[in-house]
């Protein structure tokens, strides 16, 4: 199994290179240097003078990919792709356009993120899990279909109608918990309460969907069938049946999620007040901050590497049939 | 078996979320109370975008203005209540001393032709004194105890309450010259450097030597010599800029002006500082009112009371009405009112409005879009404009409209073909267009009556931009009854037809006029589309639009690429030159090939030499006239075919008093009052938690549950029964 991790390491380091070219490209075909840093400085009064200045002190001097001034390979290393992309792969993020350690905020941002995602991510799993298991315990009946349609109905509502009414209902109408904001401790709460609720009544539709049919693919198989024959209740033939053996399809849904927890949710932290990365990442659009996009797209497609491999690591631990080879 | 697991889960949950929240009022209260001195009065509000910059020499929007313009204090401000805007000394003693000389910097009058210079000199109040800051602590023989040699001693420093000792010092003359030469320095990028170096005698030489500079940590301006700066005593300074330029006194009224203190530069290069983000940029050092003692850009941002802020008082002069609208109710008295101004992150309008709704904001309106996106549940259009809904005068909610000093305004590129030209026929066909450009109609349906329909460059309230009759545009508008009246489309017709256009046809070749308006797609929506092409079709021309992304657009108007285009001018100063400079031809970004600000590119040499003209001269009856002759020619033009000043809006929740909007100045913080134990009986009032739906959702869970347990149990026994 190491060898087989090792290996898809090594691929991801093409995988990274390549990300980080795109990232570079989109980014570059859509802001010139001059707008970066016009976007730093503003847009009155600024001198052609002020703008090299603030090009050259960020490093926004040099030719995009390749410098016709150099010969041989400073040509290629004397470029922006190169100096910004070279600090990337050793992890030394740097500062944002607007002179911030990106480290230090990434550090202090995650948490609030996976306060917010982590009990979303685990709550509207038990949540998913347990309503697909009830609509396949009364499988063929009319209250099966239902659930479907209300699955259907839930999935059809955009997310966020469900941010706006539940802000609505629960913190204008009924003064239940606070419409947005964030603290630590145990008052943090509070502030988690809604949005998480929000997050697993969201995603209740399509995530007990899927499981449903999941979960009926097993149902009518022998070893249920025997199961039950032996007298097992349907309660723990769903549970301690027909769930471990539904468990490779879902860990692959939810496993590779799990890394991802820690960028954050654009909307959600962006309504509630949350200051974790999705809403760093958003101000970092917004204010064209290209140190920062370029570092979370980065981290990003790390975790979502390390997500692919903990999925299938994960594979050998609930399914003693597959090797990794 | 799981009902009753279920159930217990529950009762836990709300059990602990009473707890919880129960010791500190009203559940739904997004504050920490209990980190609040009940003696303490203080402010609640918000930020929308988390601020970039606080150094002074480089923070240039107007959210980062609203909270360090607390905290710095330039030589000069504006008077809280007084309009027209007017200045006053803030920490200077009195209006600068303004002399004039020649070549060889030798005094002469100010109406020689000589003047080459203009010296500035200001002598400082007596008595400010910075506020506690770690960068002035010094130890018993007289050494500073916060400089370090190494990173490994400042790895425990990440913000500044890590520093277990604060000191003060004086203001001296020194800091003010130190910051102007820290704007100076290349190293600082602060995004004026070029537009002061054209005015301020010696910026441009000392950029260049700093650039030259080797730099191994902190760099001491001290020891660099610019031109144009003198300290006279530890009280008074003078600043020589070239040429005469009235306008620098409202540039010495901005934070860019303000003082650093040596001590704090230094104390923020220390090794380490900034990789744990310890900078002058983050915390900064002033002599204000306030000072900033949490900064989490992220979530809240904290200014408490300057213990060491000077006497400073309530002004005991105001605008007609403010008196009988109570804002002379503290003349005289001490400020500031407010102990502690709490800024919390909120991004999105409705926690926002829901907020000051439930009495957690004190005011609506200090951010973008807070007042004007809830408009139709806060404000109606009455006859005497507009005013607050019932639902809002219930509430005793107070409301505070001012007319910004702004212009945002559409034109045409005077360079392009078809609209452009200086010749009667194209002035003709442009004001034929602005004619049919139905201001009043766009404000009232897209703007709900927010702004007054454009007349000129200059909006009201500035100098220059006359009420009533006197200042209407003739080309435009009629005086009917005592107010101003469009003229008809059938007279825009006949302009049209004079300029070769009859029935928006080309009267030589016959083909239809189709024109193009390059808009920022964010700025745009379908409706506001299909109107716009109505109003040219009105005169038979159509109307294409390029919708493209902000740089795109920016591109455009700086290559000329453009024929019509939509802009907008926030005053940087209550000046008229501050606006008619958009239109001077020198300033055209194709003519100067650079980031120039006359998108129109209007050139007009009878306009630019009146513009040169006016631009240095003081203020009065001379210079009115110059500004009338300008307005009248740009009239006749139109450059710009419409336009609007837009209107902005507090509201005031019952128990804040002092509250004036100041379309230039940010530094209103001292001045505001708030009612704490009213806040605090009305946000009992007003959020009375109503568990009757949480209740009832749960009752109809578990009745949802119980059946399906029955039928469950009642399916397991009948399989059972079918085995036997």
């Amino acid at each position: 199994m190491l060898a087989y991790i090792i290996r898809r390491l090594i691929y991801a380091i093409p995988i990274l290179m390549g990300v980080n070219l795109i990232t570079f490209l989109l980014f570059f075909v859509v802001n010139t240097p001059d707008d970066m840093a016009r976007a730093q400085l503003g847009d009155k009064y600024v001198t052609g003078e002020a703008i090299e200045l603030w090009k050259e002190t960020n490093g926004y001097h040099q030719p995009l990919f390749f410098n016709d001034k150099e010969e041989g390979l400073t040509a290629l290393t004397e470029t922006i792709f190169f100096n910004k992309s070279i600090s990337l792969f050793t992890f030394d993020f740097g500062q944002s356009e607007s002179g911030r350690d990106i480290t230090s905020d990434v550090s202090q941002r995650v948490w609030p993120s996976v306060m917010f995602a982590l009990p979303t991510l685990l709550i509207g799993l038990w949540v998913n899990i347990c309503i697909a298991l009830l609509v396949v315990m009364f499988r063929n009946t009319g209250l099966e279909k239902a659930f479907v349609i209300s699955f259907v109905g839930l999935m059809s509502v955009s997310y966020l109608f469900y941010i706006i009414g539940g802000q609505y209902l629960v913190t204008r109408l009924w003064n239940l918990v606070p419409v947005s904001g964030f603290q630590t401790g145990l008052d943090s709460f509070r502030f988690l309460v809604l949005p998480v609720a929000i997050g697993v009544i969201a995603g209740t539709g399509a995530g007990a969907r899927l499981y449903r049919t999941l979960f009926l693919e097993e149902a009518d198989q022998d070893y249920a069938r025997t199961a039950r024959a032996k007298g097992v209740s349907e309660v723990t033939v769903l549970f301690r049946h027909i769930l471990p053996n539904a468990m490779i399809p879902i860990l692959t849904n939810i496993v590779i999620v799990i890394p991802m927890l820690f960028m954050g949710s654009l909307v959600m932290e962006s309504f509630f007040g949350i200051p974790g990365l999705g809403s760093y990442m958003i101000d970092a659009l917004k204010s064209q901050d290209f140190a920062i996009v370029r570092t979370m797209v980065f981290i990003g497609s790390v975790l979502y590497i390390i997500g692919l491999i903990a999925t299938d690591i994960s594979y050998t631990l609930v399914d003693p049939r597959v090797r990794l080879n | 078996m799981m009902n009753r697991k279920a159930t217990r889960y529950l009762a836990a949950t709300l059990t602990t979320a009473i707890l919880l929240t129960g010791c500190s009022g009203p559940w739904n209260n997004p504050h920490q109370e209990s980190s609040v001195n009940q003696n303490q009065t203080v402010y609640y509000t918000n930020f929308q975008l988390p601020p970039q910059h606080f150094d002074p020499a480089i923070s240039y929007s107007t959210d980062e203005s609203m909270l360090i313009d607390q905290i710095y204090e330039p030589p000069l401000g504006y008077h809280f209540l007084k309009r027209p805007y007017e200045l006053e000394p803030l920490a200077a003693e009195s209006m600068p001393d303004v002399r004039y000389l020649n070549t060889n910097r030798e005094e002469i009058p100010s109406d020689s032709p000589d003047v080459t210079f203009s010296k500035y000199t200001i002598t400082l109040k007596e008595g400010i004194d910075y506020q506690p800051h770690p960068a002035f602590v010094k130890n018993s023989e007289g050494g500073y105890v916060y400089l370090f040699t190494d990173e490994s001693e400042t790895a425990n420093y990440r913000t500044l309450s890590d520093f277990g000792q604060t000191a003060t010092r004086g203001l001296d003359a020194d800091d003010f010259l130190y910051q102007i030469k820290r704007i100076a320095d290349p190293h600082n990028k602060a995004p004026l450097i070029g537009f002061l170096a054209q005015y301020i005698d010696g910026m441009s030489e000392l950029t260049a030597e700093l650039k030259t500079v080797e730099r191994d940590g902190w760099l001491d301006l001290r020891e660099f010599k610019m031109r144009g700066l003198e300290r006279i005593d530890e009280r008074t300074f003078s600043i020589t800029i070239k040429g005469i330029y009235p306008q620098f006194s409202y540039w010495l009224a901005m934070h860019f002006f303000a003082p650093i203190p040596w001590e704090a530069d230094r104390f923020y290069n220390n090794p380490g500082f900034k990789d744990n983000n310890l900078t002058l940029d983050w915390y900064p050092v002033g002599t204000g009112a306030y000072m900033m003692t949490r900064n989490d850009p992220n979530r809240e941002i904290i200014l408490e009371r300057n213990p060491n802020f000077r006497d400073d008082f309530y002004p005991t002069e105001g605008a007609p009405g403010d008196k009988e609208a109570g804002l002379l109710a503290d003349a005289g008295a001490k400020v500031p009112f407010i102990d502690k101004a709490i800024y919390s992150l909120d991004k999105e309008v409705l926690p926002m409005w829901t907020k000051f709704l439930q009495g957690y904001y004190d005011r609506s309106g200090e951010n973008h879009g807070n007042v004007t996106q809830n408009f139709d549940q806060a404000l109606t259009i009455g006859p005497e404009g507009v005013e607050l809904t019932a639902e809002m005068q219930g509430r005793e909610i107070t409301l505070s409209q001012d007319v910004k000093p702004a212009v945002y305004y559409m034109g045409f590129n005077m360079l392009d073909d078809v609209v452009g030209g200086y010749s009667t026929e194209k002035q003709k066909l442009r004001q034929a267009i602005s004619i049919a450009w139905n201001s009043e109609e766009y404000i009232e349906i897209f703007r709900n009556g927010s702004a007054i329909p454009f007349m000129g460059p200059i909006p009201p309230g500035i100098e220059g931009s006359l009420k009533g009759e006197a200042g209407i545009n003739t080309y435009t508008h009629d005086w009917k009854n005592g107010k101003a009246v469009r003229k008809s489309i059938e007279y825009a017709k006949q302009l049209l037809t004079e300029a070769g256009y009859p029935n928006g046809r080309d009267a030589k070749t016959g083909k239809p006029l189709k024109l193009y308006l390059d808009v920022q797609a964010q700025a745009t929506s379908k409706s506001l589309e299909d109107w716009q092409k109505r109003q040219l079709k009105k005169l038979g021309i159509e109307l294409e639009l390029r919708a493209t992304d902000w740089n795109r657009y920016k591109e455009k108007m700086s290559t000329g690429n453009h024929q019509m285009f939509s802009y907008g001018w926030l005053a940087d100063y209550p000046d008229p030159e501050n606006f008619l400079f958009l239109l001077y031809g020198p300033q055209s970004p194709v003519a100067c090939q650079c980031d120039g600000n006359n998108n129109a590119n209007y050139d007009n040499p009878d306009y630019n030499k009146l513009y040169k003209q006016m631009k240095t001269m003081q203020p009065g009856l001379e210079r009115n006239q110059l500004i009338a002759e300008m307005l009248d020619q740009v009239r006749a033009d139109v450059p710009w075919f419409t336009g609007e000043y837009p209107k902005e809006y507090y509201l005031n929740n019952q128990w804040v008093s002092n509250t004036k909007r100041h379309g230039i100045s940010k530094a209103t913080l001292k001045y505001l009052k708030i009612d704490s134990e009213v806040r605090k009986q009305k946000q009992a009032e007003w959020n009375q938690p109503n568990l009757v739906p949480l209740v009832a959702g749960m009752s109809i869970f578990v009745a949802l549950f119980v059946p399906a347990i029955r039928a469950y149990r009642r399916r397991q026994k009948l399989v059972i029964n079918t085995d036997k």
